[in-house]
């Protein structure tokens, strides 16, 4: 579903990662990790198409997304969800809207999904905040809301950036149980963490394979974590 | 085109609201949007004005020459011949033609009275000459006149008005070239603001690229906005510069241009195609404005 082939890329510098070659399957779950500064981020962007790489192809839904034009592109991320580390909104709108414009930019009825949109807030915790302000949220509450709009449209692809950096261990699990829940509907999970707690308890309810990015290579963890 | 712009009027509104409002980016599109019209109106009537008098001027112009014939009654007629032959000939002179003598008593009939028989009297005959475009050269007419057809007197006190017709057309097209320098001067502006707007909203476009919206969808709340503005602001521009020139003084028959600067009958619908031309231009404007931002930022 997501394949990377000979895959490398530099910020201008050096090459940040070189000849990666992966296959990311459908209806998989898997963690990314690696030190701070080894390109977790970088590679979830070139999952995307957010970034395209300086040699070699990406492809998902096999389709090469370097040789996409723009509105192709568009259609191509209504398939994927991303949480992003920072998690940017449209702060003059509240959680709410900002959790449904998915549906509202696909050009979908948001009115006609408010049950789907009250449940997930729900799930996040967020019921309370729905009509606050994206800035008025805590770092936590920011990234839950991230989270819920990653997932409304019920995207075939979910890539999450550090989604529980922020929380508690309680709304972590939360998280993670709704990540999971979506992966057992067949949905693709890539989450980056350098939470090794989170990782085992996931590993506990799925197979979960786990990445590691390590001197500009990816590599398959080891069977200790 | 029109069924583009309508188009983007009707879209959600909803969709519109994800780019947030900018309280002075809109209030000074408005603005210009508004004094554009405004200028635009005077731009329209000053164009219209001097249409009108170049056109009453040219026609009293080419009306404005006669050839008076006096001749004892048995040279009458070969001189106007030969006064008609002398014309035929002239470069610049469109046509000549004698007239009758029933024309020639109802010219005089304000003095004597209807009906009034000029057979019996020594009346001199009148020769009505219509120039073309470029005149003729009256003192060398003259001159062959002089030589030709002795009893001939050419009456050209009209043709004065020749470079005030070429003044009144110059003032006419500036006029209009005024009007496009004005709507030029809007474009830029308003892509200017666009810009401007756009720049102020880089990071909502990202957010809107991550959740899958295309650079249509984007740059449509941006355009409808900047139209909105540009239809609403030049109606109220184009209001108040009709307001202004209802009250300039009446037209007058002697004031020319000065008092007649205005609309007349349906004219004063006319300006009602600046706001619908304001607006294309601001759709025009923004969408590429938007094309180019969104290409870059890409
Ligand atoms: N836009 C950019 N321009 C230049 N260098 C960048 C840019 N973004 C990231 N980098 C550099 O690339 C490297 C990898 O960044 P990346 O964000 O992918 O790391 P990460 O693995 O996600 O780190 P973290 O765990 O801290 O989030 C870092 O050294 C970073 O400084
Ligand atoms: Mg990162």
């Amino acid at each position: 579903m997501i394949e990377f082939d000979k895959v490398a890329y530099s910020y201008g510098g050096g090459e940040l990662l070189s000849d990666i070659s992966v296959r990311l399957a459908p209806g998989s779950f898997h963690f990314l990790t690696g030190p701070s500064g080894a390109g977790k981020t970088t590679l979830l962007k070139l999952c995307h198409g957010d970034l395209s790489p300086t040699a070699g192809h990406v492809r998902a839904f096999d389709m090469d997304l370097t040789a996409l034009g723009r509105d192709d592109m568009a259609m191509m991320r209504r398939r994927f969800g991303v949480v992003n580390q920072d998690c940017r909104f449209l702060d003059h709108l509240s959680v709410a809207e900002n959790v449904s414009l998915p549906l509202t930019v696909a050009g979908h009825d948001a009115s006609q999904m408010s049950g789907d949109l009250k449940e997930l807030l729900e799930w996040v915790g967020l019921t309370d905040r729905a009509g606050a302000l994206p800035p008025e949220l805590s770092g936590g509450e920011r990234q839950r809301a991230a989270l819920a709009r990653a997932v409304i449209m019920s995207p075939d692809v979910i890539l999450a950036d550090e989604p529980t950096g922020n929380v508690d261990w309680e709304m972590s699990q939360r998280l993670l149980h709704l990540l999971v829940e979506l992966n057992r509907m067949g949905k693709m999970v890539l989450i980056a963490s350098h939470d090794l707690q989170l990782i085992r308890a996931a590993k506990s309810q799925v197979q979960a394979r786990v990445l590691r990015i390590a001197g500009r290579k990816l590599q398959l963890a080891g069977a200790d974590l | 085109m029109k069924a583009l712009i309508l188009s983007y009027l009707r879209s959600d509104p909803k969709a519109a609201r994800v780019v947030p409002a900018t309280g002075y980016t809109a209030h000074l599109t408005l603005f210009a949007a508004g004094a554009m019209a405004f200028l635009a109106v005077f731009a329209l009537a000053l164009s219209l004005a001097a249409g009108r008098l170049a056109d009453r001027w040219a026609g009293e112009l080419a009306r404005s020459t006669t050839l008076r014939i006096s001749a004892p009654a048995d040279q009458m007629t070969t001189q106007v011949d030969r006064a008609l032959a002398v014309l035929q000939q002239t470069p610049g002179v469109a046509t000549a033609r004698a007239l009758s003598l029933e024309e020639q008593a109802a010219l005089l009939s304000p003095w004597f009275g209807a009906g009034v028989d000029l057979s019996g009297l020594p009346v001199p005959r009148l020769i009505e000459i219509r120039e073309t475009e470029t005149g003729y050269d009256a003192a060398g007419l003259r001159l062959r006149l002089a030589a030709e057809v002795p009893g001939a007197i050419l009456d050209d006190h009209g043709r004065w008005r020749r470079p005030l017709v070429e003044a009144a057309d110059s003032l006419r097209r500036l006029g209009f070239f005024s009007m496009a320098l004005i709507f030029g001067a809007l474009a830029a502006m308003v892509t200017l603001a666009a810009n401007a707007a756009l720049a102020a909203n880089a990071q909502i476009i990202e957010v809107l690229r991550l959740i899958g919206a295309t650079d249509v969808y984007i740059a449509r709340a941006f355009v409808r906005r900047f139209t909105l503005r540009g239809l609403g602001g030049a109606a109220v521009g184009t209001v108040l510069g009709i307001g202004g020139v209802m009250l300039l003084p009446e037209a007058s028959a002697e004031g020319g241009l000065l008092t007649g600067l205005g609309f007349r009958g349906i004219g004063w619908f006319l300006p009602a195609i600046i706001p619908v031309l304001a607006a294309t231009v601001a759709f025009g404007a923004t969408s590429f404005a938007a094309r180019q931002t969104l290409k870059e930022l890409a």
